[in-house]
Order: structure tokens, then C-alpha cells, then sequence
């Protein structure tokens, strides 16, 4: 029942906070950009907008060009002017902020230069790389602290509070997916599966907080948990493992030409799998969600909110599940991958 | 920015952070957390097997004393038993030694008035023997006093002497 009328709470704050901006954008053009805005990275925190008055949280740009680093935050876009350049072949509005070391456009919370060539790299904070390191902090300071409950009390007392919500969900992940399916050698993976496991769901949870980030609904982060896995996989993958690949047994020889590239190509298509089955599961969520308050704007009409608002509620609630159903289905994918690198012939 | 381009920056940052996660929930909350856990596992374990081993303890234990109550109890009856098998047996040879005793002395009592009767009667034999030889001689002295009884004698023991 908690977790209901949390829902409910945080649905209603969704929902409160949504309204004046989605008054902006009733053409259909205007919410498909609004609601690709929303799942999107950017360079800033943008809450809520109130009568025009846009409420964000300014975070740092770091760019990197031929002239070297250049830090500033974001707001100084805010008296940036407005022009229309060119960019990828296309002539677009962009803000122009003219610096000392450069003159930046930025278009979509995309940055670039007027020479297209130039060196560019954005190692922005962004609004992503701001709420991960928020869920990375709220990470470090709960299980530290689970870690010095074990430390302080021992092991001959029953875990209390926060130790004992998690505890369950530890050992599951220990012995139901390292344990089960990883083998007798799994020890050495669960420090990583464990922190895959928490990073991914407390990713999750935050980015269905009303104006959070959409943190594991970006390929870039998908892209990453997935190339650490494929990382871990292919160093620590035994004589076994690559025997399957370049001589697997009982195929005869003529058909090797065809089994080795196709074993080749599935070290990499694993992870690729990993990577948008991620991105894609948290960003449908995301977008089913936004577009059912759309609906609302799109009909302009507040009647639309008695089916609409259910609805969303019920895939509030359906992501919350989907949250640590995902955190699970990406953990287990990477012990597997983990026991088939590790696996003895038999 | 685009939906499904990753970002170069993005993934910069997140590796950077992945990694001191990795490092820091590493060192400070799994190595903790899992060492305790296997901890307490092992701990559970062990006291689970030292109260089974303490209940099969125990359960030899009553089983022992139940069968040393049996043992006692046995024992005592065969103890009373064979008292009361040797009590009797006691009684049964002293009475029989008794018996004997007294047969015995009947016996003896009867062999030494059989012996006096017997010696008894030979002294009597001796007695009625020499009383008969006395008793003869002076006869015989009454008898051959005179010379005519004396001729009469020889000729008769002559004449059967004749005969023979």
C-alpha cells in the first residue's frame, strides 16, 4: 500500500510539474520534441517552467578544442543570441556564445563549431553525468554503510533497517544469479554483478522521479555497462571459450569459414543486446508515460486525464517493477556471459 | 542530441564513475557485506550441526541411562533370583547333610552293637567251651578211676579199630 500511494504522490508531482510545460507544446510536432527533450540528455537541469520563467539547474560545460580546455556553466547560454548556421547540412537556430577561446553554437543541446572539422570534444557534466553521480553518492553511502553494519555488529547479530532490505536482495543476487549460473568460480564476479546490479535499479528508480534524468534510458550508458561486461568477459575468458570460437567442436572443417565469423560476431552482439535492451526498456517506459499526459494536451481537453492519468499510474507502477526487472535481466545476461567464458570443457 | 548516437562525453564520465563505484563499493561495502554474510552462513551452519550433534548427544545419553536403569534392574533380579536359588539350596543341603549325619550315625550306632553282640556272643562260645572241656575232663577223671573201666576203654577202642 506505501508503494501505491508513493506512486500516486509521485505521479501527481509528475504530473503538476509537467502541466505548464506541456501548455507551450499543443502541436504534435512541438510534443514529440518535447517529450525526445525529455529523455534526452542536456546540458542543463531543467525542472519545471512556470509562466515562461524556465526553473534549471545550471551545470558545468567542459569542452576541449585546439585552444585546450574551456570551462564554464551552463547559463551563460542564457545571453547567448539566437542565429541560423549550418549544421550536419542543415540550416538551424542555434545559440551563439562567443568566448575567449572559441565561439560555440549549440543547437538541441548539441555543441559544436562553425568549422565542422575543428576539435570539439564535450566532456560536459551533463544533466546525465549530474544525476549519476547523484545515484552514485546515494550508492556509496548506503551500502558503505551496510558494509560498516557487518563491520560494527559482526555477524551475531540479525541485520537491522537498510541491512535488512538489502541483505535479501544481495544474497539473491550472490546465489541465485552469480552462484547458479556462473559456477563454482563465481567469487570473483559478484563485487561487479552486485554493483551492476544496484547501479542499473537505483538509475532506474531515480530516473522515474519527477524532472530527473533519464540516465539508463541513454545508449551512452548502456554502451558502457555493456563494453565493461564484454571487457570482464574477453579477459577473463578461458582456452574453452575461445576453442568454441575459432575450433568449434563437432562442426566439420568446410563450415568453418562460415562458424568462425559468425562466432566472431557474437563476442560483440552479445553486449549489443545488453546495451539497447537497457536503453530501449527505460526509454519506452519514459516516452508511454509522457505520451499519455501528451494525450491530455494533444485533445486539449481536461477530460482526457480521467482515462489518461490512470494509466499513466498504472505505468508508473509497471515501471517500477520494469526498474528492477531490468537491473535483474542485465545482471543475469552478464553472469551468463561471464559462466560461458569461464565454462570447462565437458 | 541524438537518441541512439552515444555520447562521447557521457560515456567518459561514466566510466570514470563506473569505476570508482567499482573501486569503492569494492572495498568499503561488498568485501564487508560478503565476508560478513559467509560469516554468519558458516556461524548458522556450524551451531545448526552442533545441536543436531548435541540432540543425537543427548538422545544417546537418555538411551544409555535407560538402558543402564534395564541393566540395574536385571542384574537386581538375577540378584534376588540367584539369592533366593542359593538360600534354598542352602537349606536343601543342610537338611540333606543332616539327614545323612543321622543316618550315618544310626549306621555307626548299629555297626558298633552289631560288633559287641558279636564279640559278646564269642566270649560266650569261649566261655560255654572251656566250661565243657572242665566239665569233660572231670567226667573223664570220675570215668577211668579204676583199672577194669580203663581195660573196658582200650578194648573197645581196639575192637573198632578191628572194624576200620
Amino acid at each position: 500500500m506505501n508503494w501505491i500511494s508513493l506512486t500516486k504522490k509521485l505521479t501527481f508531482v509528475l504530473l503538476l510539474l509537467s502541466t505548464h510545460h506541456f501548455t507551450f507544446a499543443k502541436e504534435e510536432q512541438d510534443i514529440k520534441e518535447l517529450i525526445f527533450h525529455h529523455i534526452s540528455d542536456s546540458h542543463e537541469w531543467h525542472l519545471a517552467t512556470i509562466d515562461e520563467a524556465h526553473i534549471t539547474i545550471p551545470l558545468p560545460i567542459i569542452l576541449y578544442t585546439e585552444n585546450g580546455l574551456d570551462v564554464f556553466m551552463s547559463n551563460a547560454f542564457h545571453h547567448a543570441t539566437t542565429v541560423e548556421v549550418e549544421h550536419e547540412g542543415e540550416e538551424v537556430e542555434a545559440l551563439k556564445l562567443t568566448r575567449d577561446k572559441a565561439t560555440y553554437y549549440m543547437t538541441h543541446d548539441k555543441i559544436f563549431l562553425e568549422e565542422h572539422e575543428a576539435l570539439l570534444l564535450d566532456f560536459s557534466i551533463t544533466k546525465n553525468v549530474a544525476s549519476m553521480l547523484i545515484s552514485v553518492l546515494l550508492l556509496a553511502i548506503t551500502f558503505t554503510y551496510i558494509g560498516s553494519q557487518y563491520r560494527k555488529t559482526g555477524v551475531n547479530t540479525a541485520p537491522k533497517g537498510v541491512q535488512s532490505f538489502f541483505e535479501p536482495i544481495i544474497t539473491f543476487v550472490r546465489d541465485d544469479i552469480a552462484k547458479e549460473i556462473i559456477g563454482p568460480k563465481y567469487e570473483k564476479y559478484v563485487p561487479y554483478l552486485l554493483t551492476v546490479f544496484f547501479f542499473i535499479w537505483f538509475n532506474n528508480m531515480l530516473g522515474l522521479m519527477p524532472g530527473a534524468a533519464n540516465v539508463t534510458g541513454n545508449i551512452a550508458v548502456t554502451f558502457t555497462l555493456a563494453i565493461f561486461t564484454w571487457i570482464i568477459t574477453t579477459v577473463t575468458a578461458n582456452k574453452n571459450y575461445w576453442g568454441h570460437i575459432f575450433a568449434p567442436p563437432g562442426v566439420p572443417a568446410w563450415l568453418l569459414p562460415i562458424m568462425v565469423p559468425v562466432e566472431l560476431i557474437g563476442i560483440f552482439t552479445k553486449p549489443f543486446s545488453l546495451m539497447i535492451r537497457l536503453f530501449a526498456n527505460i526509454t519506452a517506459g519514459h516516452i508511454i508515460i509522457l505520451s499519455l499526459i501528451a494525450l491530455i494536451f494533444i485533445f486539449d481537453s481536461v477530460f482526457v486525464a480521467a482515462a489518461s492519468v490512470p494509466f499513466a499510474i498504472i505505468m508508473n507502477c509497471l515501471e517500477l517493477f520494469v526498474a528492477i526487472l531490468q537491473a535483474y535481466v542485465f545482471t543475469l545476461l552478464t553472469a551468463m556471459y561471464f559462466g560461458s567464458a569461464i565454462e570447462e570443457h565437458h | 542530441m541524438d537518441l541512439v548516437t552515444p555520447e562521447l562525453g557521457l560515456i567518459f564520465w561514466q566510466t570514470v564513475i563506473f569505476i570508482l563505484l567499482l573501486v569503492v563499493l569494492g572495498r568499503f561495502a561488498w568485501k564487508p557485506i560478503l565476508q560478513g554474510l559467509r560469516e554468519r552462513e558458516s556461524s548458522i551452519a556450524s551451531a545448526l550441526k552442533s545441536a543436531e550433534e548435541a540432540k543425537v548427544q543427548m538422545a544417546k545419553i537418555t538411551s544409555d541411562n535407560e538402558k543402564l536403569l534395564d541393566e540395574a534392574r536385571a542384574e537386581k533380579d538375577d540378584i534376588l533370583k540367584k539369592a533366593t536359588q542359593t538360600a534354598k539350596k542352602m537349606v536343601e543341603e543342610a537338611k540333606d547333610d543332616a539327614k545323612k549325619e543321622a543316618n550315618r550315625i544310626v549306621e555307626e550306632a548299629r555297626q558298633a552293637i552289631e560288633n559287641e553282640k558279636k564279640a559278646a556272643l564269642s566270649e560266650i562260645k569261649k566261655q560255654v567251651a572251656s566250661l565243657s572241656l572242665e566239665i569233660a575232663e572231670k567226667v573223664l577223671q570220675k570215668k577211668l578211676a579204676d583199672e577194669p573201666s580203663q581195660k573196658a576203654l582200650v578194648e573197645d577202642l581196639l575192637k573198632d579199630t578191628n572194624l576200620n
